[in-house]
């Protein structure tokens, strides 16, 4: 388009895109501002935070959130990033030779073995809650750290299993052929070859791992009390707080929720698609 | 780019099968066996934690056990099914459910294509403006929950009302006077950036071309919504909505946090009432059944969430 042409439209266009601008700020400020408000809460004083009305100009202080890291609250993180940690993990050992034997060297009916995977994740907590915790129970297990983990690795394996095939398909196929006329072995192939092409794929399911076992409440709340309780379950003692505990709690919110928040914002890309089990890139 | 694959890709299978068969049916078979050794741990693993535990919980079903009492568990066939499927609560739970899944799955749909179109357009700071977007989806749902609860809905202190306040509508008490309406609109604030991410993804995935060739043959903004780009992202939408209501029918931490599944039941959900029976009634027996009632109840939806996968396979497949 030559500039002459341009310009007579040139100022309709850019009205209307300010246009749009100004509402797709609008309506992503008023989802984004829960959020920001949780942070400013925490950055208040508790006469502050439950004032009427809201107060909407104060000096921020960090007080509530000194005193909640000194307090008790520590213990329930550190657990909650043993369980994310450990649950990440043993779904990438467990997960990765899987992917492995559905895209590369694919075993017979990889299509059934996939639907039956994904169908697990997608079946209520109803149908193995009231056997898993009685497990739980009689292996004294509950209230411990391990459950968490063995539960969490359950939910993401079959997400973390798509995720990584997704991006083991996209490998150049003369590559692996390659090292297979090269007489590599299976483990050699996954290992040196495979692996280290595909650590876009490992981070994306490590994200997606990392969120759901992060936020998950159902199983720690009902798994866990106190030894083994997990940042969600700090939360749960200010249920009744009737005003006295906002701005603490909103630290402590805060705190609960930056980790996923910074990885999301942080790996934006592979959120869709991990999010969508690599269905959408 | 983005595109939607949902498929396991069977091409690949077929080449990688055919061409290995060995000189002899023995070595076929421990080629097939060597090829399942790397799946074997995971497969075992799944299998262990979700398909056995389902069996007993069928079992666990038939049987009268509280773990309060003390007698020890007993054999009542049908006896649970009979108490669940004429509890009302169960009824209700299951009512709640539906209205729950329908409503955030629906209303989070509309506005996350509303939203992925205008981000789409030309506007300025898109990335700052997707970032923003996502907040509420990656923000802890217990956390989330406690301070619209707390902050945002509560009828003295909370900003909701400050807000609404100059137009007269200053003393509501959303959680309590509207329950499942507030409980639906937390969900839908939380899973509308999730729905505006995959349409999003799909509309950059668009074809420009197609697009400009429509606008130079004439067609107007609406008819080109209506007949290429809404065709367009139709699968996308779809899997959204399917992965949505999968998470949605499961929903537990927010009513937890603010309703705790009242005033009364109005906000009990299966999830919740499952929560109520196992782990502050400890009836074994009867949280099993409606386990298994959940289970059937979800594979109905999974049947047509499994048949609109089938479809995005075949429409890729014919690509």
């Amino acid at each position: 388009m030559s500039v002459a042409a341009a310009r007579p439209r040139s100022r309709g266009i850019m009205v209307s895109k300010v246009a749009w601008s100004a509402l797709a700020w609008v309506i992503a400020i008023a989802f984004f501002f829960p959020v920001l408000w949780m942070a400013l809460e925490g950055l208040k004083t508790e006469p502050q935070a439950a004032s009427i009305p809201p107060t909407i100009l104060f000096v921020p202080t960090l007080m509530q959130f000194q005193e909640v890291l000194s307090r008790d609250f520590p213990p329930y993180l550190i657990n909650s990033a043993l369980a994310t940690f450990g649950s990440t993990l043993l779904v990438l050992i467990l997960g990765l030779p899987a992917a492995y034997a559905l895209s590369i060297r694919p075993v017979k009916k990889s299509r059934d073995v996939l639907f039956f995977l994904i169908s697990t994740r997608f079946l209520p907590f109803a149908a193995s809650l009231v056997p898993l915790y009685i497990l739980a129970r009689n292996l004294h297990l509950l209230d411990n750290i391990f459950a968490l983990v063995i539960i969490y690795t359950t939910i993401n394996l079959p997400l973390g299993i798509w995720l990584l095939r997704s991006f083991m398909l996209e490998l150049p196929h003369e590559l692996v052929e390659a090292a297979r006329v090269d007489g590599a072995g299976m483990r050699h192939e996954l290992m040196r070859i495979v692996l280290p092409l595909i650590t876009p794929g490992i981070a994306a399911t490590s994200l997606i791992c990392l969120i759901f076992a992060w936020n998950e409440f159902f199983y720690a709340v009902n798994f866990t009390t106190s030894t083994a309780a997990t940042s969600p379950i700090f939360l749960v003692g200010f249920i009744s707080g009737r005003g006295l505990f906002y701005a603490k709690l909103a630290a402590a919110a805060t705190l609960a929720s930056l980790p996923v928040l910074l990885a999301g914002w942080f790996a934006q890309k592979q959120l869709i698609r991990g999010l969508t089990m690599g269905a959408v890139k | 780019m983005a595109r939607v694959t949902l498929k396991p890709s069977t091409d690949v299978a077929l080449a990688g099968g055919g061409a290995r068969v060995g000189p002899s049916a023995s070595s076929a078979r421990r080629d097939g066996w060597r090829r399942r050794l790397p799946l074997l741990p995971a497969l075992i693993y799944v299998i262990l934690v979700t398909q056995i535990p389902f069996v007993l919980t069928i079992f666990y079903s038939l049987q009268d056990w509280n773990l309060l009492r003390p007698e020890p568990a007993r054999f009542t066939g049908l006896q649970n099914y009979a108490v669940v499927l004429s509890d009302p609560s169960v009824r209700i739970a299951v009512w709640n459910t539906v209205v729950l899944t329908i409503c955030a799955v629906a209303i989070s749909v509309v506005f996350g294509i509303g939203i992925a179109l205008l981000l789409n357009r030309d506007v300025f700071g898109k990335g700052v403006l997707r970032t923003l977007m996502i907040g509420p989806f990656l923000v802890m749902p217990t956390a989330a929950a406690l301070m619209w609860k707390d902050t945002l809905l509560n009828p003295l202190t909370g900003l909701v009302n400050y807000v609404l306040g100059p137009i007269g509508l200053g003393r509501v008490d959303w959680i309590n006077q509207f329950p499942m309406a507030s409980i639906v609109g937390i969900e839908v604030w939380r899973w509308t950036p999730f729905m505006m991410l995959i349409v999003l993804a799909g509309l950059q995935s668009q074809n420009q071309e197609v697009l400009e060739a429509a606008r130079v043959d004439g067609a107007r903004a609406l008819q080109m919504f209506r007949y290429i780009t809404l065709p367009f992202i139709r699968p996308f939408v779809e899997l959204g909505a399917l992965l949505g209501s999968l998470f949605i029918v499961q929903s537990f931490d927010v009513i937890f946090m603010t309703t705790q599944g009242g005033p009364g039941e109005a906000t009990t959900n299966l999830p919740f009432l499952l929560y109520l029976v196992a782990f502050q009634g400890f009836d074994i027996g009867k949280a099993s059944a409606i386990g298994v009632v959940a289970v059937i109840l979800t594979m109905i939806v999974a049947t047509f969430a499994l048949r609109t996968l089938f479809t995005i396979f075949h429409v890729e497949a014919r690509r």
